[in-house]
């Protein structure tokens, strides 16, 4: 296909369908879930696991697959970021079991979101000691008998709560098999909502996304199957130790299919701001001018300018991230440089919101400085700006990361 | 659908021109800002090229494949070997698209075919004006009616001047909106003084004077609706965008090579984050800028009005080039400040971009 700014008719009645949800579902309840930290917001997600997922465009067939998947968060996003990590659905739980189980492991642990109660997916990477460096993880399994036995604490895991508790969910633990091979020794565990050893060690209280379940989970002597080792089937019992390659390869490079969706959630809040502030200020008769010359823009136009054309750069590089995807080709540096650009534009467009509106923007009777917190973790989760720096340098120096860490 | 690849025939332009940038413009491009002067050769084999001849109209014929988005490729790519020569050699745009979008059958007759024979013909487009306050929508020179003809009066500056552009097309206020008019390069009234400017100096360019110019009925580009100098301007502003960003990457990869081959503390400085860093920014905002030139680019081939796009894509690169190419002077330390060196030259090409308008045109 040659270059192309238009999205297909389908993208945009999923578009279309999903601002319906932000506005009529999402934003009348965006203040009470902001204020009522944790709490299930149950009316939505009833909502969402009834009517609303029917009415998301799943982005398969030829059209603009993944791109249209990065529109739909960004949507939805517009509403509400954190009841977006609310949806139920496997999420990136799913996504590491989507990229890196076999065929059994996909039909064992996603099917059963098709039916039944809602039901979450979460991933558990990060410990108290280990964020961006992965790969220091101290969370220990072993095999014992026909059981993995897991041992550690997680933290900052999104859904936790719901993904550990609610029937049919689960959570994909990160853990080692053998510390003493460093990243080699790292896999990944799926394991079951309810499995005895498992338990939420609290929820955090944070700067925005309050509504998101963002859970610490312990796991004491906690036993899985040892199919439940993601990538696994393939694997002879003596050889348990090696498998799962594909495990921690495979769950990194879920980031390739899941930084451009973090990128396009990050627009959304963005957008939802910037939107706000230029429906305010035509309200006032002002609009920016875009045929002025530069010397003849106030510093309100200049600043609504670079918040416009910041924005649009950065979904530019999320849909060509998520692109390269559809087109099966390498997008590790795409995904980044999207992440790294999206996170920081709508950080920064988010805190100009709340200074154009002076006191209006700061107050809580509008949800502007609620976008303004939100945005924020954007810059933060799925790879913090600087690690996603960091890929990018790597990958445009063509350095192994030994020589760049 | 939403795609950001190529076409097949968009890439072997893209990887002919690259070629041609890489082997014939960028090891000129030194001698020729120092010595302040155009290669004949260069600019015949840019001709030869067939780069703007395939974007003129079959009528004439030209190739007929006119893509503002194909014309951001090209001068991206010629920019990326030395801005100065790529205008020079994009210079044909000046005077034959406007023409070819816009001129009556007899305009396009009489202007267009010097640009399809054998021999380089540069073009010319003044629109710039000297002054604090320009705006190009509204420009201080004057077109009034005279008898059958028009008479021109203003000032211009940042008007390329290669031999042989004649006519050139002169941008005035015509008592309702900006107009091209085409005038000889001898006109009664019209003076040239040569400029020197702080980049750009191969590029030959002038200060117009237009004092009491006449001009014949027929000059005004156009029919009775003239030109839609809207779209000349973004036009004009993707042109310029497109070669902004082929000047930020030409200086993050001179910064980016000379990063890994420069030791300090017994390693390459890029495996330093504070260099890994600004380099990975300068990849980041060069890629996220061209996507928005593309942007303006494809909505100009669609017919519509791409002002908004075309601004916002021409501001958000004139801010990455300043800062890519500054980052290059930077990386490069003690060397980056030497004329031996590329990105000195880049940064003050890079620096004009906030003040030139349609040096080219897509």
């Amino acid at each position: 296909m040659p270059i192309s700014f238009d999205p297909t008719p389908a993208t945009i009645d999923a578009r279309e369908r999903m601002h319906r949800i932000a506005v009529e579902q999402m934003r009348p309840v965006s203040r009470k879930y902001d204020e009522h930290e944790h709490e299930m917001p149950s009316e939505f997600v009833r909502f969402w696991w009834e009517r609303g997922r029917m009415e998301r465009g799943r982005g398969e067939g030829p059209g603009d697959g993944w791109v249209q998947v990065c529109v739909q968060a960004e949507e939805l996003c517009w509403g509400d970021a954190a009841l977006y990590l609310r949806i139920p659905g496997p999420a990136l739980g799913g996504a590491a079991v989507a990229a890196a189980g076999t065929a059994e492991q996909k039909q064992r642990f996603l099917a059963p979101f098709g039916s039944g109660e809602p039901k979450w997916g979460a991933m558990a990477i990060t410990e108290a000691q280990a964020g961006s460096d992965a790969a220091a993880i101290q969370t220990t399994a072993r095999l014992e008998g026909d059981e993995w036995v897991l041992n550690g604490t997680k933290i900052f895991c999104t859904a936790g709560e719901a993904a550990a508790t609610q029937p049919g969910g689960f959570v994909v633990v990160w853990a080692t098999v053998d510390k003493s091979a460093g990243r080699a020794g790292i896999k990944s565990f799926v394991v079951p909502a309810g499995t005895p050893g498992m338990k939420v060690g609290g929820l955090e209280k944070k700067l925005g996304i309050r509504a998101s379940d963002t859970a610490t989970l312990v796991l004491e002597d906690c036993r899985v199957p040892r199919e439940n080792l993601l990538g696994s089937a393939e694997v002879k019992k003596k050889d348990a130790k090696k498998s799962g390659d594909k495990g921690f390869k495979g769950a990194m490079a879920t980031f390739d299919a899941s930084r451009p969706i973090v990128a396009a959630m990050a627009l959304g809040v963005g957008r939802a701001a910037l939107d706000f502030v230029k429906e305010e200020l035509a309200k006032q008769g002002f609009a920016p001018r875009y045929d002025a010359p530069a010397h003849a823009l106030g510093a309100v136009e200049r600043d609504l300018m670079e918040m416009e054309a910041e924005l649009q750069a950065a979904r530019l590089l999320t849909w060509k991230a998520a692109k390269m995807m559809d087109h099966g080709r390498p997008n590790n540096l795409e995904a980044s440089m999207a992440k790294a650009k999206a996170g920081l534009a709508v950080t920064r467009i988010t805190q100009k919101a709340v200074e154009l509106l002076g006191p209006l923007g700061y107050s809580q009777k509008l949800l502007v400085e609620k976008w303004m917190r939100d945005a924020k973790i954007n810059d933060i989760y799925e790879g913090t700006q600087q690690i996603n720096q960091l890929i990018v340098a790597r990958r445009i120096l063509d350095y192994p990361s030994s020589m760049l860490r | 659908m939403i795609d950001f690849e190529p076409t097949e025939e968009q890439q072997l332009v893209i990887d002919t021109v690259r070629q041609f940038a890489a082997n014939e413009v960028r090891p000129r491009a030194r001698e020729c800002e120092e010595a302040a002067k155009l290669p004949e050769d260069l600019l015949a084999r840019a001709h030869e090229l067939g780069l703007v001849a395939n974007a003129l109209p079959e009528s004439v014929g030209g190739g007929g494949a006119r893509s503002a988005v194909t014309s951001a490729l090209i001068a991206e790519e010629l920019a990326w070997g030395d801005l100065s020569l790529a205008l020079a050699m994009l210079s044909p745009t000046l005077l034959a698209l406007p023409v070819a979008e816009f001129g009556t059958e007899a305009q396009q007759q009489a202007l267009l075919p010097p640009f399809l024979e054998p021999g380089f013909r540069p073009g010319s487009l003044a629109w710039v004006e000297p002054a604090l306050r320009f705006d190009p929508l509204r420009p201080a020179t004057r077109a009034r009616r005279q008898g059958d003809g028009w008479v021109l009066e203003g000032a211009k500056c940042l008007v390329p001047w290669l031999a042989g552009a004649d006519p050139l097309l002169v941008m005035a206020d015509d008592g309702g909106s900006p107009q091209a008019f085409r005038v000889p390069r001898d006109a009664a009234g019209l003076t040239a003084t040569p400029e020197r400017n702080m980049g750009l100096r191969a590029l030959p360019t002038v200060e117009l004077e237009l004092r009491d110019v006449r001009v014949a009925a027929d000059a005004r580009l156009g029919g009775p609706a003239g030109v839609d100098g809207r779209r000349l301007l973004a036009q004009g502003r993707v042109g310029l965008a497109a070669a902004a960003v082929g000047v930020a990457r030409a200086a993050f990869e001179t910064a980016r090579d000379y990063a890994k081959q420069r030791h300090a503390f017994g390693v390459p400085i890029a495996t330093k984050q504070a260099i890994a860093f600004k380099l990975a920014d300068m990849a980041i905002e060069i890629d996220a800028a061209r996507l928005l030139v593309w942007e303006a680019a494809w909505k100009l081939d669609r017919g519509e009005d791409a002002t908004r796009e075309a601004t916002l894509a021409r501001r958000q690169i004139e801010r990455v080039a300043l800062d890519v190419t500054d980052g290059a002077v930077q990386v490069l330390g003690g060397h980056g400040y030497i004329r031996d060196y590329l990105p000195e030259l880049l940064l003050r090409n890079a620096r004009g971009f906030t003040c030139f308008e349609a040096l080219t045109l897509v």
